[in-house]
């Protein structure tokens, strides 16, 4: 009797648990999603009704596309984002060269110096020259104020480089054995087995890379100079963070009284353009994001 | 003795020599292929490596690396002298510890509440929501944070119903650790539960069955099944997390802070960039850098050493 007492006690007390955690993950996901909400609402707003406006915002306040028209007149904004594309392709066409080639070689058995790139390759994840050094060094390969400053130093991520390692030394080796028998070159062999048979593990990494590249503005920031090849966001650094909307709202479209105000709502249309292209693709690509952590934690 | 030793090296040399030869003889393509990485290697991480030696000289441009003077630790003195000192290395550590004690601990709390949760498709949604802050950039991120704690924003509206009303969150020197804290475990929670739940779900179901037999409840199950499951996980990220210690992300504190409040925002790195970068002092700000790499580098050995020691679990 007191034994099915106390199951019973159990079930409750878990049933309760579990009432809880699910609220617990309602407000989760409330907390996790408003703010970008909250952007898309304001963008959309009357600058005037917005700015008298407190609490949450639900919906936009007098849906209105003024925000969107200022920044389409900007041409700052579309150099931005050609300068993040170039870094984008360019960039990413040689990350992927660049991992590939290292984690082929460092995947293979039998290679002797193997260990010792390996240490070479990891050490540089736990220590680094620091932020001055590595600026100064940049400044004397006269990369300054070119994009190839933003690319090159960023070719090749060691802990994307591990990831695509452990995906192919996943690949048995009998496949590879054969084609070598059969006269293949390594080069052949990495472009005809070992990369059609790791797509997944690949798609992957050029995710992570291209995700990296879209968002990144410090390396920008420390090597460009000339506005005109600024990447996207730098733009919303200045619009953003510097409070810097003088140069997308002209008093002479909106009326001076107003300038300050569009100011704002142009703030939240500027996030969502830079943002939408993520949030276009995430819910297709984000079980595979989560696959590379995975991946990943398999230790170096 | 001696000869048996001497015998044996001499034959290990030869076999080296041998085993050298058809090593490169067999895999001379692969070292071709990874030439480009390893230069890629050499010139972008080793080459500012031997640039932080300017930490022990006085650098001069005109100079190079090699030639200018040195100076032996007198950059290193000057940095410990310096005033500011004491409020960067206390805005580290404060900031850095409070992200770990309340930062460290968050994912995996998440994890093991997403692990209990019983409808499989509401789980994965909410999986997929929490790891969506983690793919909008540093700079929206900061300007959301931005937007929402100065006059008229959402938390600042939130934080102003029992605080004073007077400036932004951002310009009181008290909200910025809390600022930095909370906006980070938004941004990372639902991202870094990933790795502890595929941690959780490695775990053998049959021992959950066998704490049930034993009338474990819940929470015992917790604590004794889950938790020693996913604990090589939590090590392998704590020892990570130490080796950066000192390394508080100041890309994001670049982006938030303002002089108002260098007093509690100014850490290692900040001043690292602002010396170095805007007042162009560089063998003394790679001093402080090379200070902070090294500090970091030590942290993560002896963390993995302890770890190794007491859990058999390490990095390498």
């Amino acid at each position: 009797m007191k034994k099915t007492n106390n199951a019973i006690k159990i079930s409750k007390g878990e049933r309760i648990f579990d009432v809880f955690n699910f609220l617990f993950m309602i407000c989760m996901m409330i907390v996790m999603f408003y703010p970008m909400w909250h952007v898309v609402c304001a963008s959309f707003s009357d600058a005037r009704l917005l700015s008298a406006h407190t609490g949450l915002l639900l919906w936009p306040k007098n849906f209105s596309l003024t925000a969107y028209k200022l920044m389409a007149k900007n041409p700052m904004i579309l150099n931005g984002y050609g300068n993040t594309l170039y870094i984008l392709v360019f960039g990413l066409a040689l990350n992927m060269v660049m991992t590939c080639l290292a984690a082929y070689v460092l995947s293979r058995k039998n290679v002797m110096f193997n260990k010792v790139l390996t240490v070479i390759i990891v050490f540089t994840m736990y220590f680094s020259g620091g932020l001055i050094p590595t600026y100064l060094n940049i400044i004397q390969l006269g990369l300054e104020n070119t994009l190839w400053a933003v690319i090159l130093p960023g070719a090749i991520s060691t802990y994307n480089m591990i990831v695509m390692r452990t995906g192919f030394a996943a690949v048995p080796d009998s496949l590879e054995e054969a084609a070598k028998i059969d006269g293949a070159s390594s080069i052949r062999v990495l472009w005809q087995i070992i990369i059609p048979l790791s797509k997944a593990t690949i798609a992957v990494v050029c995710l992570y890379y291209a995700v990296a590249h879209w968002n990144s503005w410090f390396n920008a920031m420390l090597y460009l100079t000339d506005r005109a090849k600024f990447p996207l966001q730098l733009i919303l650094r200045e619009i953003l963070i510097d409070n810097d909307t003088a140069s997308m709202v002209n008093a002479m479209d909106v009326g001076v009284g107003d300038a300050s105000f569009v100011g704002e709502t142009v703030k939240y249309a500027v996030i969502i353009v830079s943002v939408v292209p993520i949030l276009c693709v995430y819910p297709f690509i984000q079980r595979y994001f989560t696959k590379g952590v995975m991946v990943g934690a398999v230790k170096g | 003795m001696l000869k048996l030793s001497n015998g044996a090296a001499a034959d290990d040399k030869l076999s080296f020599k041998n085993r050298l030869k058809s090593d490169i003889r067999r895999n001379y393509p692969l070292y071709i292929l990874i030439l480009p990485v390893l230069a890629y290697y050499l010139i972008f991480c080793y080459k500012p490596m031997y640039g932080a030696l300017i930490a022990f000289k006085e650098y001069r441009p005109d100079l190079g690396v090699f030639g200018s003077p040195w100076v032996g630790f007198y950059q290193f003195k000057r940095f410990f002298a310096n005033p500011d000192f004491v409020r960067i290395l206390r805005n580290t550590l404060t900031i850095s510890i409070s992200s770990i004690v309340f930062g460290f601990p968050a994912p995996i709390i998440l994890a093991l509440l997403f692990n209990e949760l019983k409808m499989p498709k509401f789980k994965s949604v909410a999986q997929t929501i929490s790891y969506l802050p983690h793919f909008i950039s540093l700079v929206v991120v900061c300007g959301l944070v931005k937007t929402f704690v100065s006059q008229g924003g959402i938390i600042y509206q939130l934080v102003t119903l029992i605080g004073d009303k007077k400036v932004g969150l951002l310009s009181r020197p008290e909200c910025f650790v809390p600022i930095y804290v909370l906006s980070d475990i938004w941004q990372q929670i639902g991202w870094s539960s990933i790795i502890y739940i595929a941690a959780l779900s490695a775990i053998d179901q049959e021992l959950y069955e066998a704490a049930r037999i034993d009338g474990a409840n819940k929470w015992k199950r917790v604590i004794h099944v889950t938790l020693p499951g996913i604990a090589p996980t939590i090590i392998i990220m704590f020892i990570l997390r130490m080796g950066s210690l000192l390394s508080v992300g100041y890309e994001k504190i670049i982006l938030l802070y303002n002089p108002l409040i260098y007093e509690t925002s100014d850490v290692i790195l900040s001043y690292n960039y602002r010396v170095g970068l805007e007042q162009q002092d560089w063998s003394y700000s790679s001093a402080v850098g090379l200070l902070n790499s090294a500090i970091n580098f030590l942290m993560i050995i002896v963390m993995n050493k302890l770890s190794a020691t007491f859990s058999d679990t390490s990095l390498w």
